[in-house]
């Protein structure tokens, strides 16, 4: 009892760090987004911004973001007495925009990086839906943190079976560690062996885990293996902070690996790691961005009927 | 075959002692894990010249009772210590692949070479 009151303040941290990659950008971007267009002027950026209380208008050309304007442009304009200038003139024309199907955590990496104070979002077609700022962020971690806090409190009236199939752990891993590399897949496969999930099973989710912690120990610079198991299906998320995969098709191709000399010189960098997650999960998903992270999810269903389902 | 007949064979060293003796259904020849991964059955014996922790780790998540370390590679402590941990057993051949999977598919009987 002892030993896991004094890792408390670990897991709530990294309990954070889960909620942020759960979340979806565009659950917690604002989808009510002023935009200008490009005849637009500086004038008119001015209502926009003190009507609403905003601090940056997108500037858009059907639909595609082409520039911003911020707070800062607004008072070099209105300082130099030009605010009937075409917005055009003023904007910062290389935007960094953000996807809404990217996880929160994209969004959080994007802000450290850039100095910008929000994001235009935009979908698939590149096209602006939304925009995030980090009043966004807030709010939507305090939403999610009050829910969680609201469970534990709920779970802690309400202590689950100690034999019960119900699991959330999540494991942090580091580059180039290939020593702890496999821990994380053998505690799951112990936990799931003391609860008798057919071996077949739990082979499967050893594969998908031992391929992912590999992955995050070394191609990645770091980050988090998480599982979240209950009667009816095993979650394993794996979240790193980067580098990003460039090309991922490629990198779901049999095959085809950046690994270096050192990681091959350990028996890994075949090029089936990705492909072997996928070939044994029910539902499987990858979202990558270089410089931001890679995300991966692999769902393992324990019903059979639902696994005929989703195949 | 039972995992202890494996010392049996010519060369071969038994260098994990702590392991079940289970029957051996199969063998598996490779060097990259993540094909171990892939195709090993449960209860084989994995043949490879991989001679490190992460081989042990496959071994264990995959079902393997038994590797063969071939070519003589020299075998660290700490992987002798996690096979014993997974009570996987570790022997060392001075053979190639090639030939450690001929002798033991001849064990095995699942051999057609006579």
């Amino acid at each position: 009892m002892r030993e896991e009151g004094m890792e408390e303040p670990l897991q709530s941290s990294l309990r954070v760090q889960e909620l942020i990659y759960g979340l979806r950008i565009g659950e917690v971007m604002t989808s009510r987004v002023f935009a200008v267009s490009r005849n637009c002027t500086m004038h008119d950026v001015r209502v926009i911004m003190k009507k609403n209380a905003i601090s940056g208008v997108p500037v858009v050309d059907s639909k595609r973001v082409v520039g911003i304007v911020t707070m800062n442009d607004l008072m070099n304009a209105l300082e130099q007495g030009r605010m009937d200038d075409c917005v055009t003139v003023w904007m910062a024309g290389e935007v960094q925009t953000l996807a809404e199907d990217m996880p929160l955590s994209f969004a959080i990496s994007a802000f450290g990086k850039f100095p910008f104070r929000q994001f235009p979002i935009v979908n698939r077609k590149n096209e602006l839906v939304g925009i995030i700022t980090f009043r966004n962020i807030n709010l939507a971690l305090i939403r999610e943190l009050s829910r969680q806090l609201r469970e534990m409190e709920h779970k802690h009236e309400h202590p689950p079976d100690p034999e019960s199939l119900v699991l959330v752990k999540v494991y942090q891993l580091h580059r180039y560690d290939f020593e702890n590399g496999g821990r994380a897949s053998s505690e799951i496969k112990q936990f799931l062996k003391q609860r008798g999930i057919p071996a077949k099973l739990i082979r499967r989710v050893a594969v998908a885990s031992y391929e992912l912690e590999i992955n995050l120990v070394a191609h990645s610079i770091g980050g988090m293996l998480g599982f979240d198991i209950n009667r009816d299906r095993i979650k394993i998320s794996s979240h790193d902070r980067g580098p990003g995969i460039a090309d991922v098709d490629k990198a779901m191709t049999e095959g085809y690996s950046t690994a270096n000399e050192w990681i091959r010189s350990q028996g890994f960098g075949a090029g089936m790691g990705l492909p072997n997650v996928r070939r044994v999960s029910d539902d499987f998903a990858i979202k990558s961005a270089v410089g931001m992270g890679t995300m991966v999810q692999a769902v393992i269903y324990l019903n059979p009927e639902e696994q005929n389902e989703s195949q | 075959m039972k995992v202890s007949e494996l010392e049996a064979l010519e060369g071969i060293t038994c260098l994990q002692h702590d392991f079940a003796d289970v029957e051996i259904l199969g063998g598996y020849t490779s060097d990259l894990l993540s094909d171990v991964m892939a195709h090993a059955r449960e209860q084989s014996v994995l043949i490879t010249i991989q001679a490190h922790k992460n081989t042990v780790a496959v071994a264990s998540l995959t079902g393997i009772v038994a590797i063969i370390f071939c070519n003589n590679r020299p075998v660290t402590d700490d992987v002798l210590e996690a096979a014993g941990k997974a009570s996987v057993a570790v022997f060392r051949t001075p053979h190639n692949q090639y030939l450690t999977s001929i002798a033991v598919a001849q064990h095995l009987g699942g051999c057609p070479a006579r």
